[in-house]
């Protein structure tokens, strides 16, 4: 871990120094924010931590907290909102046994997000799964897709 | 590229998400396989496109054989070989895959200025752009017309910011000019954080270089060597297109140094915005380039005075820029000849919700909201009634049946309590409830509220639990005057747009459904959409006692015999709606 952080902080001094991108490589390399990894950050370029989780709890993109080996995103767009959107999320709540604010199963196979907009609004409800785009979403169909991913995921 | 038959593959978010990469790989096995004469393989190009409008009949590909064009719609990869086959190379196309009627009415009223290249031209292919003029217009501002005359002619054409509040682009152009600075930005705003909106996202999955020449020309009005595209993360495809886009227009010498030999340097950085809608807002967007919490500040200063590092700054929206190649191409009295006397041009709108024809829309400033729903957008799915049209988002208003005849620019559409915004228009039908659209649009600016204004940030909470007691049934008499009241303070007491606006939603519904509001303060959702306010039954007649409706209850709160009506056990139900939607015979009621 700590190679890669030195390498991030470096590319970080040299740069103009912003704090998001340091974030963004930083997640893009754990897939998500390891709270030492801002505490080793604070320490090594004499910012204080809080300017880290400052930015961190403010941008949705960030995580503090690992996620699940598959990723739903369920679209919550307007567009989704009145096509049915709400049930699919219950629904898939319901499935994965996840609690009101709990996004991450307890077995850490799946995360499910909601999203502002994907701006795929001509094709809502969307769901995307693992970075593949669904459209005109049922709760039937995504029923259907995540039995594949459960028996994907149990081998 | 000039051969006689081309094949298009729509290839936007929509086209992708329904199977268009898939598709295209089709064609191109296809046309490599042994029994296809070699003279069609010589004759016969193929390539992507960006998003053609009417995503909604996805996969869209066109296939143009001697100049003539023949468009199929809801294509999958086993439908190839057919087209292939019979059209390719036997010269007759396949009538019954073919686009119908709607496809053809949805284009008629549109007139297509930004979007004129988009669906037509390979995105990735800066060949295709240049095929069909692009970069002229960057060559003839570098080589005949000084700063001045491009701003002058932005002012001439009437050109205003698409990006929602519409300030004229070349009054801001010429006060970034007039800013004496030794450096100065020009940023392109693409955090289209609208829910229901992706104008921003098309253009540039469908003509990146279109963006780029627009910031170009912009960079030379104001004298800015660096610019920036803030782009949303939430649009992969769009950053990769554009980030291709960037690349091959700096190896033919459009970005760089020393453009076109007249000593004039200018180079566009992407930023990826971290998801945070406030950053839409020019000032909170600066601050977010900056690495910091995207948070507004008080204008003035006005970014073009202090904006990013403290230096001038243009921010102009993705559209917006598109225009720009267009105008300079083909003149401001072109450009304005389209449009009303204060809202000049086109707009490109995401026409969504229920209206037959969802997709991507441009149309001239003032055709009527009737126009649009009825002619491009074919009317209400299902023959139901249209209850109201909601534009500008998070920000806007409702517009009712009985006003379809405004027109639709700037001016017409504050009058009546919406605005243009960035270009989100939803249809909503008699099965939406205006209670729930308004609070579900509440939900979205509470929550990407950035905290700063106690009034916003406070004030939004408090509505939204108010709204929230009322689609749950529990509503008190005096809400209805309480949300008025605490609205108008939010929007008076707020810094910046987001705060603002975020009542008009609620202040709009008010205004124009009371009834429904009220009607909630009773204890009844007229749309049956609100789903705490809802009991399911089972209507005995119409139950065959099929038992799909036991089979879908994830709750069991479904019993009864096979060939006998079941019941449901209130107690037990959790409203889910999934007998609803599963029961084929009509036989579960709700209340």
């Amino acid at each position: 871990m700590e190679e890669t952080l030195k390498s991030l902080a470096n590319n970080f001094k040299e740069k103009e120094g912003n704090i998001i991108s340091l974030l963004q490589e930083t997640q893009d390399a754990f897939g998500y924010i390891p709270e030492e990894a801002v505490y080793w950050f604070s320490k090594e370029l004499d910012i204080p931590a809080s300017n880290f989780f400052g930015v961190a709890t403010f941008y949705a993109q960030f995580y503090l907290k690992p996620r699940g080996k598959n990723i739903i995103t369920a679209c919550c767009g307007t567009a989704c909102h009145v096509k049915g959107s709400d049930r699919i999320i219950n629904n898939l709540k319901r499935e994965l046994n996840l609690a009101d604010e709990q996004n991450t199963t307890e077995d850490k196979k799946f995360t499910l997000e909601q999203v502002a907009c994907v701006g795929a609004c001509s094709i809502a409800p969307v769901v995307i799964i693992n970075k593949r785009v669904y459209g005109k979403m049922s709760t039937d169909k995504m029923a259907r897709e995540l039995k594949v991913l459960k028996e994907g995921s149990d081998e | 590229m000039n051969k006689n038959i081309t094949i298009q593959v729509c290839m936007g978010t929509g086209g992708i998400a329904a199977g268009g990469l898939e598709v295209l790989d089709a064609f191109e096995s296809l046309m490599k396989e042994k029994n296809i004469p070699a003279e069609f393989k010589k004759e016969c190009s193929m390539h992507k496109v960006g998003c053609r409008g009417l995503c909604a009949r996805d996969v869209l590909v066109d296939v143009i054989a001697d100049n003539r064009r023949t468009i199929y719609q809801y294509i999958k990869p086993e439908m190839v070989e057919r087209i292939v086959d019979e059209h390719v190379v036997g010269g007759n196309p396949v009538s019954e895959w073919q686009v119908d009627e709607d496809y053809h009415k949805f284009h008629e009223k549109q007139v297509k200025v930004v979007l004129s290249d988009c669906g037509n031209i390979d995105p990735e292919d800066i060949n295709a752009y240049m095929a069909v003029d692009g970069y002229k217009a960057v060559e003839k501002v570098f080589t005949s017309m000084t700063p001045e005359e491009v701003i002058d002619m932005m002012k001439k054409s009437g050109l205003r910011g698409r990006g929602g509040a519409g300030f004229p682009t070349g009054v801001k152009w010429e006060a970034c000019r007039k800013a004496e600075a030794s450096q100065k930005y020009i940023i392109c705003n693409a955090d289209e954080g609208d829910p229901g909106a992706f104008m921003d996202r098309a253009v540039i999955e469908g003509n990146p270089h279109a963006v780029i020449e627009g910031m170009v020309i912009g960079a030379y009005a104001i004298g800015a060597s660096k610019g920036y595209v803030y782009i949303r993360a939430e649009y992969p495809l769009a950053v990769e297109r554009l980030k291709k886009a960037i690349k091959d227009a700096k190896e033919r010498g459009f970005l760089g140094k020393n453009i076109f030999g007249k000593g004039f340097d200018f180079d566009i950085k992407i930023k990826l915005g971290a998801g945070a809608f406030v950053c839409g807002e020019e000032t909170a967007l600066i601050a977010s380039i900056e690495g910091q919490r995207g948070m507004p500040r008080a204008k003035p200063p006005f970014p073009v005075h202090r904006g990013l590092w403290g230096k001038p700054t243009v921010i102009n929206n993705v559209e917006t820029l598109a225009n720009i190649p267009y105008i300079i191409k083909k003149g401001h009295e072109w450009f304005s000849s389209y449009g009303t006397e204060k809202s000049k041009g086109t707009k490109v709108f995401a026409l969504t919700g229920k209206v037959k024809n969802t997709g991507l829309i441009e149309v001239p400033m003032g055709i009527t909201l009737r126009e649009i729903i009825y002619d491009i957008g074919g009317g209400i799915e299902g023959g139901k009634a249209l209850k109201a049209v909601q534009t500008g988002g998070p920000s806007g208003g409702c517009i009712t049946p009985d006003m379809l005849d405004i027109n639709v620019d700037y001016e017409s559409l504050a009058k009546v309590g919406s605005i243009v915004g960035s270009g989100g228009m939803i249809a909503l039908d008699e099965d939406d409830c205006m209670v729930n659209v308004a609070k579900y649009f509440l939900q979205f600016t509470q929550s990407e509220s950035c905290g700063k204004c106690v009034p916003c940030r406070i004030g939004t909470k408090r509505l939204l639990e108010i709204m929230d007691r009322i689609t749950k049934g529990s509503g008190r008499q005096g809400d209805i005057e309480l949300l008025e009241k605490l609205s108008s303070d939010i929007k008076a007491a707020s810094l910046c747009g987001l705060g603002q606006t975020a009542p008009n939603p609620v202040l709009s519904t008010i205004k124009y459904f009371r009834e429904e509001y009220e009607a909630h303060l009773q204890g009844k959702c007229p749309a049956k959409a609100c789903r705490e306010m809802l009991t399911y039954h089972i209507i005995e007649e119409f139950c065959k006692g099929c038992g799909a409706c036991l089979r879908a209850c994830p709750a069991g709160a479904i019993t009864g015999e096979k060939k006998k009506p079941h019941k449901i056990a209130p107690e037990i139900c959790i409203k889910c709606g999934a007998c609803f939607d599963v029961c084929k015979f009509k036989a579960v009621g709700k209340e």
